[in-house]
């Protein structure tokens, strides 16, 4: 393939140079070495009976149990405003005090838990209520609010400021100078961080909190793909309508019913007392709870504890983690790189393209966790459905952001320019080639945060572990393995961003709920 | 006197824009500045607005590119001209609901300048000419003594222009105007100065500077 980086993009590591084919090549090879450890198996059964029920299912949708779905909906909804503006509120604090490093450290910490993950943790100490469904979306989403709106505000126009009367106090300086000036840019990221909010909300019923991820869950569980197909139906409509009755005049409406909502639900008593004893015995490592801690002995039982710990959940679970990120990570980019020509005009045609978009736009907001599940229901807990979901997902966001930059560059051929292959390998290939892959690598990051969070449906990632310390009611171990899933993000998003300077590409086109 | 400068140069990073500057401005004077683009307009009046601004306790400031807040509408951007007036908590109420006061002091600038029409629209939804006069709507709410404005008529007709200037002239009992447009600089002002080649090549009572002086300032 003719691409060439441009001129003075060349890097060197290790007396090899740095470019961006070899980096794809790079990771689809590694993704090939893990491949014989991966659990690829489909367990005991075939796959096709239920993937037929299920479509059977699409076919007559059933919508029946009309007041458990509309319950569950109204409540996903509520979920997701009431996290939002929790959200919405702790990280306009913590961007206000973003200049303190102790703060930012603390919306790191924040938003590198996925709110899936504080929900369970919430889960063990407050049990389902309405208090954990909220605090899971807010605590994730304050951190990702507070480095996104300070990133907003100060990149907002400068010279409103400048120019305001000298003695103007602080506050009206920062009202009227910073956050007037950023205003449009915090309502539109906000609002498109609803949609994610929703997605978040409806996933937090697979663990037991009463949205459409539960209701979808037990539907399952009775066989009643009728009804499982009317949820799923619902939840598009529901993300597909946004535009429709998303204003802002609405909001505090909208605000007004989810709280409503909220209080009119009967949920279980929140146990108070347990978050002491949650924050003070419950994480500490059992051998340091038991133990004194002057004494040696304590010290190197906390070490037995942990190395026992490492060897028998954290070890396969970074391993089983890494492992399906990187075969997701490379069947994602050649998926992609094989189907976004279906979204460009020139090269399949007005209708044709008009209709590939469409496919495209599906699979990016089928949220990947839903399809995981209907996957996992097929093949069984290996590895499998989790590689299949978020290939497929991810696929089809990168697919959908490489035929839009496809699109732009056909608008600038030649009129004699190669038809059919030769316009692909030729023309189009070599131009988007190194956006694709930029795009591919950041995604790299958001597929292993996925990947580790699967592990909640059985596959045996991180999560998976996090999940089985939890229900153990053993919190200390659950939360060194959020520690470690926490530091493998950071770790893969360094690396990515490495990557991405040093092949020079910077500038990645994003999605609503990259973060 | 406002304002002295004694053999002074004025440097952006490491390129000298002005050198020898020598003069001082006395209040009452409406001096305007001459100059092609580049040749140190708007520098000097920022140095001019940054002395002013630490004696006086308000000094009005029309920027060359509005510096308006977008998202925000044309009497908010008008208010933020008296920031500096009212307590913060003040400040944010507004924001919410405006007083009455306010509104009609803010109005009255609006007219001035033709855009009492429009004091509730966005100033995002605003054309060229009336974000300019949004701006000189702010300075004329701002008040003071003196104002320094910056090509503050380049983006509306000839007539507008001169109500604009007029409008400058009665508010504030000093102006120091840079000007892109001769003939109204001439109509408009008691003090010529102008720069070219990073000096001041002529500073004087208009009556008394001929055309052809003017004019070299913008030859080849």
């Amino acid at each position: 393939m003719p691409i060439e980086p441009e001129a003075g993009t060349r890097a060197v590591t290790f007396g090899v140079e740095v470019t961006p084919v070899r980096v794809g090549l790079g990771l689809i090879f590694l993704a090939l070495a893990v491949l014989p450890f991966a659990d690829l198996s489909i367990l005991g059964r075939s796959p096709w009976p239920v993937a037929i029920e299920i479509l059977s299912g699409f076919l007559r949708p059933d919508f029946s149990a009309v007041e458990n779905l509309g319950t569950a909906t109204a409540l996903t909804l509520a979920f997701a405003l009431g996290g939002l503006a929790v959200g919405v509120i702790g990280g306009s604090v913590l961007a206000l005090l973003s200049g303190f490093a102790i703060v930012r450290v603390l919306a790191a910490i924040l938003r590198s838990i996925h709110e899936l993950i504080w929900a369970i943790l919430l889960m063990a100490v407050l049990g389902p209520t309405v208090v954990t469904g909220i605090l899971a979306i807010a605590l994730a989403y304050s951190g990702i609010f507070a480095k996104v709106y300070s990133e907003i505000l100060s990149e907002a126009d400068q010279r409103p400021a400048d120019v305001l009367p000298p003695r103007t106090d602080t506050v009206s300086r920062f009202a009227y100078g910073r956050v007037a000036v950023a205003f449009p840019a915090l309502v539109s990221y906000t609002s498109y961080r609803l949609e994610c909010a929703i997605r978040s909300s409806a996933v937090l019923g697979f663990i037991g909190l009463p949205t459409l991820g539960f209701q979808l869950d037990s539907f399952f569980k009775q066989g009643a793909y009728g009804a499982v197909a009317a949820v799923l139906l619902i939840y598009f409509a529901l993300i597909a309508s946004m535009p429709f009755w998303l204003r802002r005049q609405m909001v505090p409406i909208y605000l007004l019913g989810a709280f409503v909502v909220l209080l009119a639900h009967p949920g279980p008593p929140i146990a108070g007392s347990s978050l002491w004893s949650f924050v003070t015995h419950d994480i500490v490592p059992a051998p340091l709870r038991n133990g004194a801690w002057s004494d040696g002995q304590t010290w190197s039982q906390a070490w037995a504890w942990f190395s026992a710990l490492f060897i028998a959940q954290i070890g396969p679970g970074l391993v089983a983690t890494l492992i399906v990120a990187q075969i997701t990570l490379a069947l994602a980019g050649i998926l992609a790189l094989t189907v976004f020509p279906v979204g460009v005009a020139s090269m399949t045609g007005r209708i044709g393209s008009t209709f590939g978009n469409a496919g495209l736009v599906v699979g990016r907001s089928t949220p990947e966790y839903m399809l995981a599940y209907l996957f996992l229901q097929m093949f069984g807990p290996s590895m499998l459905p989790a590689i299949l979901a978020l290939s497929l997902h991810n696929g089809a966001i990168i697919a959908h952001l490489t035929s839009r930059q496809a699109a732009e560059v056909c608008k600038t051929l030649r009129l004699d320019a190669p038809r059919g292959l030769n316009l692909y390998f030729y023309e189009i290939l070599p131009r988007i080639f190194g956006p694709f892959l930029a795009l591919s690598l950041y995604r790299w990051e958001i597929i292993l945060r996925e990947t580790a969070i699967l592990g909640i449906l059985g596959v045996k990632t991180l999560g998976f572990h996090i999940d089985s310390a939890i229900s153990e009611l053993r919190i200390d171990r659950a939360v060194v393995l959020i520690i470690f899933t926490a530091l493998l993000t950071i770790a893969i998003d360094a690396l990515s961003r490495a990557l991405r300077s040093r092949l020079k590409l910077t500038s990645v086109p994003t999605t609503r709920c990259d973060g | 006197m406002l304002v002295a400068l004694a053999d002074e140069q004025i440097s952006h990073g490491n390129r000298l824009v002005l050198s020898g500057l020598s003069f001082s401005i006395q209040a009452g004077e409406r001096v305007a500045l001459l100059g092609r683009s580049g040749a140190g307009k708007s520098t000097l009046l920022n140095v001019l607005y940054t002395r002013l601004a630490a004696s006086q306790p308000v000094v009005a400031l029309v920027p060359q590119d509005g510096a308006l807040v977008n998202a925000l509408s044309v009497y908010h951007n008008i208010y933020m001209g008296r920031l500096d007036q009212h307590n913060a908590l003040y400040n944010l109420a507004n924001l919410i609901r405006p007083r009455v006061r306010d509104i009609e002091q803010s109005m009255a600038c609006a007219r001035m300048v033709g855009l009492d029409d429009s004091l509730w629209q966005p100033v995002a939804t605003l054309s060229g000419g009336q974000r300019q006069r949004t701006a000189i709507a702010r300075a004329l709410y701002r008040g003071g003594a003196v104002v320094l404005a910056d090509e503050p008529v380049s983006a509306v007709d000839a007539t507008q222009g001169a109500q604009i200037l007029t409008a400058l002239n009665e508010t504030f009992e000093t102006t120091i105007l840079a000007m892109h447009d001769v003939d109204l600089a001439v109509a408009f002002s008691t003090r010529l100065i102008g720069l070219r080649g990073g000096r001041v090549q002529f500073d004087g009572p208009t009556a008394g500077i001929e055309r052809s002086k003017i004019l070299d300032l913008y030859a080849d």
